[in-house]
């Protein structure tokens, strides 16, 4: 059994399985809004393989990175469009 | 900045790149696979959270820490470029750039979904079939979610299995194919007796949801997230409540990569001859790029590629393998084929392109992949054109536009590296 | 003169060169027909900057892209959203004291040409552009440049110009310019007037142009809002385009609407190769990191290549083409196309209705060429 791990989202804490991705983390903790589109329209994964970059997120100050290809790690921390 | 002199470099680390390592490291090379995920397996084969691998997975896993290969995971390819003696592949992990001095490539990049647009599909929680499934590996709770799945192909039904046996309630299987081709495919499976079994016992695993053919979604309904779909069978319409909506039409091959290097294409797929080789010498192609055709088809032409880049032969009982897989994938194609409705869901309000907003009725003016491009900017987005471009080509027949370097969005000071490498003495420009 | 009837105008060419001229055309009562071998935009417009800036390699240039700036205030109110028209000003930045003074010399012939900056010292560079590296030791500012999507200026002049009667004809080849007519697959048009507007393939249709293909190259970054709110620009710049047969990058950095990032430049002359030469692009990148610390963190979406049709006096070819009748030169803008292209219209315009110009055209005329080429063999 995976251990659990916990991360920043949005200022809050939040709770993941080791070894699963920001994108899947953000989605279990309720946050649909991961990128907001040029016309403001908010955004979350489609394709869950790194094709598509709708799940971009701000993740330890560094803009635009996949959510759904990478790990989470304890004390992450990631800003998402809901908050910008 | 590192480099790496090889023999091969393996750009993929699905079925068919872990296939090509092997065969190639059996012949002695030195050989790296180069895989933007997260550990190898590709989509298929992806590691479920705290799950061990099991079967053809496990077993590919091990021949291929075994095999003495290095591997280079999370690392991204932004660049390949032919020099004197072979091939300098750029790449990207964390940040940091890489480069590897490669005599041969093999291509095993896979295949992605094709999304078809429809009004709705940009909501949150609307996401692809496989990608369903690579989200339910990679940790996504779906422990009681109402859940549709819809779409084309093959992939609707081991993706029920999966999402029902983690919990959820799936709700209905809508499979735009109607039923007579259905049936004609069910059929022609008794030449391979093994599918029908796997295809009984996916169907029994999730035996009280509804699978519908000839049926589609034509809309996704909600606000801040997908609450319920419409669904029609062309004479009946009906709204269905739900928490995910699972969609996608078929898959479409990698290609960007191969078609970079000039390697000839046909049809969207990568031309290659008996030994996988491309149309450019020391590039071969394996698997999915070559033609959609499933994990056993996409192992052995790894296997073959991965041989023949090292100079070795192909025996002919892995021709014939290859043969009989090639002749399965062909049936899967015309089983599948898309209806005109579903590449006609989308309305003049529907986003076409993802990335950069550009709605359907922006596009009526331009006749082109490189007029849309210039006109609304669809296609100049971080997904440099891969979602929308597959859409387009199947709404409007436009083919793709060229591809130019780099292949996937890059750290500008990995470019500033690449450039260097560019002057240095051992790389020709 | 004023308007005149309705007689006959071809525009070769439908960059924005071509868009203005019609435009302008259009305005003087001609009936006008652009044909275009490909489609609108599809040639150098579709891959510039799309600066619509003053330059002052030459008094000639000053001239001609202060005209224009004049033109381009003008028309901003009417433009449209796919313009994305954005009067972000440039800033021309100094590494050291040398450049400094250059910038104040700047300074006063802009001031003479009524062109409106102002000097930052160290600080206030900074306050305008934080991410600018910290050793510069100040700028010019020009506030009235400006930054547009080229294909969209060219498609929104076009529509108009549509909408009063011109005709666009796309994917339609002139093979042979001929007296007041021109050559197509299948069809010869007849006018009164024919432009070439071809930019820099324009040599191919009137051979004896003195127009050759200057690639550069491009990069373009993910959004990143207000990462820097002027088109920023290096002093070097003007050396760089000035300098014709060497290869050379100078830092050139574009804030889109978008919030993406425009990354330039470079100039080479390998005739028509397109392909990306990942030795000057990467010096290209690295020039901008020297006065932009923070873009080595930045995604790259996309790079591409261009041609600038150059000219060897670095002045565009705005006129009659005397050897053919009815022939009229608008090409040869070298990096000044999209902000040359109204004042151009303008200068061609009037020279073909007889009418003065509002700045001194003979620098820009194409017979320029002949006369030197004469001389040469005589």
């Amino acid at each position: 059994m995976s251990a659990s791990i916990e991360l920043v989202v949005n200022g809050r804490t939040v709770t993941a399985l080791e070894g699963s991705t920001v994108a899947t983390a953000l989605i279990n903790a309720s946050e649909l809004g991961f990128r907001a589109s040029p016309q403001d329209d908010v955004r979350a994964p489609l394709c869950g393989m790194g094709i598509c970059y709708e799940c971009r997120v701000t993740i330890d100050g560094l803009a635009h990175q996949r959510a759904c290809m990478t790990r989470v790690r304890a004390g992450m921390n990631v800003v998402t469009a809901v908050l910008k | 900045m590192s480099e790496r002199e090889i023999d091969v470099a393996i750009i993929g680390g699905g079925p068919a790149g872990m296939a090509a390592a092997v065969a190639a490291r059996e012949a002695n090379g030195r050989v790296v696979v180069i895989d933007e995920g997260l550990a190898p397996g590709g989509q298929i084969w992806r590691d479920k959270l705290g799950v061990a691998a099991r079967g053809q997975a496990a077993q590919w896993k091990s021949r291929l820490l075994a095999s003495g290969a290095e591997l280079f995971a999370s690392t991204s390819v932004v660049d390949v470029r032919r020099r004197e003696n072979g091939f300098s592949v750029i790449a990207e992990r964390s940040g940091e750039p890489l480069t590897f001095q490669a005599r041969a490539i093999v291509l095993a990049t896979g295949a992605r979904e094709r999304f078809l647009p429809f009004p709705g599909w940009t909501l949150p929680n609307v996401v692809g079939v496989g990608g369903a499934q690579a989200l339910l590996k990679s940790g996504l709770n779906v422990q009681g979610k109402r859940i549709v799945i819809a779409g084309a192909g093959p992939l609707l039904l081991p993706v029920a299995a999966s999402l029902s046996s983690a919990g959820a309630d799936l709700v209905l299987v809508a499979e735009q194919t109607p039923w007579s081709s259905l049936a004609a495919y069910s059929l022609s499976l008794w030449r391979t007796p093994m599918m029908i079994a796997q295809a009984v016992r996916l169907r029994a695993s999730f035996a009280r949801t509804r699978y519908a053919s000839g049926t589609w979604v034509t809309r996704a309904n909600g606000d801040g997230s997908v609450r319920s779909v419409t669904v029609t069978n062309g004479r009946k319409t009906r709204e269905i409540q739900c928490d995910l909506l699972c969609v996608a039409f078929g898959l479409v091959g990698n290609t960007e990569l191969a078609r970079l290097l000039g390697c000839q294409t046909r049809s969207g797929a990568v031309i290659v001859d008996d030994e996988q080789a491309t149309s450019i010498w020391g590039v071969f192609c394996a698997g999915e790029p070559t033609g959609i055709g499933g994990v056993d088809l996409s192992l052995v032409e790894g296997t073959i590629a991965g041989a023949v880049a090292m100079g070795r032969g192909v025996s002919p009982a892995l021709r014939r393998r290859r043969e009989r897989m090639r002749s399965y994938a062909a049936r899967l194609e015309s089983a599948f084929a898309l209806r005109p409705e579903v590449s006609a869901l989308a309305t003049p309000d529907t986003i076409v392109c993802r990335c950069e907003d550009v709605r359907m009725a922006d596009l009526e003016r331009s006749w082109s992949s490189r007029q849309a491009k210039l006109y609304t900017r669809a296609g100049m987005g971080a997904c440099q054109g891969r979602i929308c471009g597959a859409a387009l080509e199947c709404l409007m027949g436009w083919r793709p536009d060229s591809v130019r370097p780099p292949i996937q969005p890059a750290r500008l000071s990995t470019m500033l590296d690449a450039g260097r490498a560019s002057q240095s003495p051992s790389g020709a420009t | 003169m004023n308007r005149r009837q309705r007689s006959d105008a071809i525009v070769v060419g439908a960059g924005i060169v071509g868009a203005a001229c019609a435009a302008a055309l259009i305005d003087d009562g001609w009936r006008v027909t652009i044909v275009d071998r490909a489609f609108a935009s599809a040639g150098t417009t579709s891959v510039g900057m799309g600066h619509v800036v003053v330059m002052d390699d030459s008094p000639e240039q000053l001239a001609l892209t202060a005209y224009s700036e004049r033109l381009w205030r003008d028309l901003a109110p009417e433009l449209d959203v796919r313009s994305e028209h954005d009067p972000c000003g440039t800033l021309w930045v100094a590494e050291d004291a040398a450049q400094l003074d250059a910038v104040r010399t700047k300074h006063s012939v802009y001031a003479d040409a009524g062109v409106v900056s102002e000097m930052l010292d160290e600080h206030g560079l900074r306050e305008a552009e934080p991410n600018l590296h910290h050793g510069l030791v100040g700028a010019l500012r020009v506030p009235g440049d400006s930054v547009v999507y080229p294909p969209g200026v060219t498609m929104r002049l076009l529509a108009q110009a549509q909408a009063r009667g011109a005709s666009l004809r796309e994917g339609v080849e002139v093979c042979e310019v001929l007296p007041n007519a021109v050559r197509c697959d299948g069809e010869t048009l007849h006018a009164e007037v024919i432009v070439n507007a071809t930019g820099a393939s324009a040599a191919e249709l009137t051979p004896g142009l003195p127009i050759v293909p200057r690639k550069g190259h491009l990069a373009i970054t993910d959004r990143y809002p207000g990462f820097c709110r002027h088109q920023l620009v290096e002093l070097g710049y003007l050396t760089s385009a000035h300098v014709m047969t060497t290869e050379s990058v100078a830092f050139n950095l574009q804030p889109r609407r978008t919030g993406q990032m425009l990354i330039g430049s470079s100039r080479e002359l390998v005739g028509w190769d397109p392909s990306i030469n990942h030795a000057v692009l990467g010096r290209m990148l690295g020039r901008a990191t020297e006065f932009v610390p923070r873009i080595c963190d930045l995604s790259i979406i996309r790079c591409w290549t261009g041609f600038r049709p150059a000219t060897p006096d670095k002045l565009p070819l705005i006129g009659p083409w005397d050897p053919t009748p009815g022939l009229w030169i608008a090409a040869g803008h070298e990096g000044l196309g999209i902000t040359m292209s109204l004042g151009t219209a303008r200068l061609l315009a009037d020279q073909i209705a007889g009418r003065a110009t509002e700045i001194d055209a003979s620098p820009f005329m194409p017979t320029r060429v002949i006369d030197a080429t004469v001389e040469e063999h005589s």
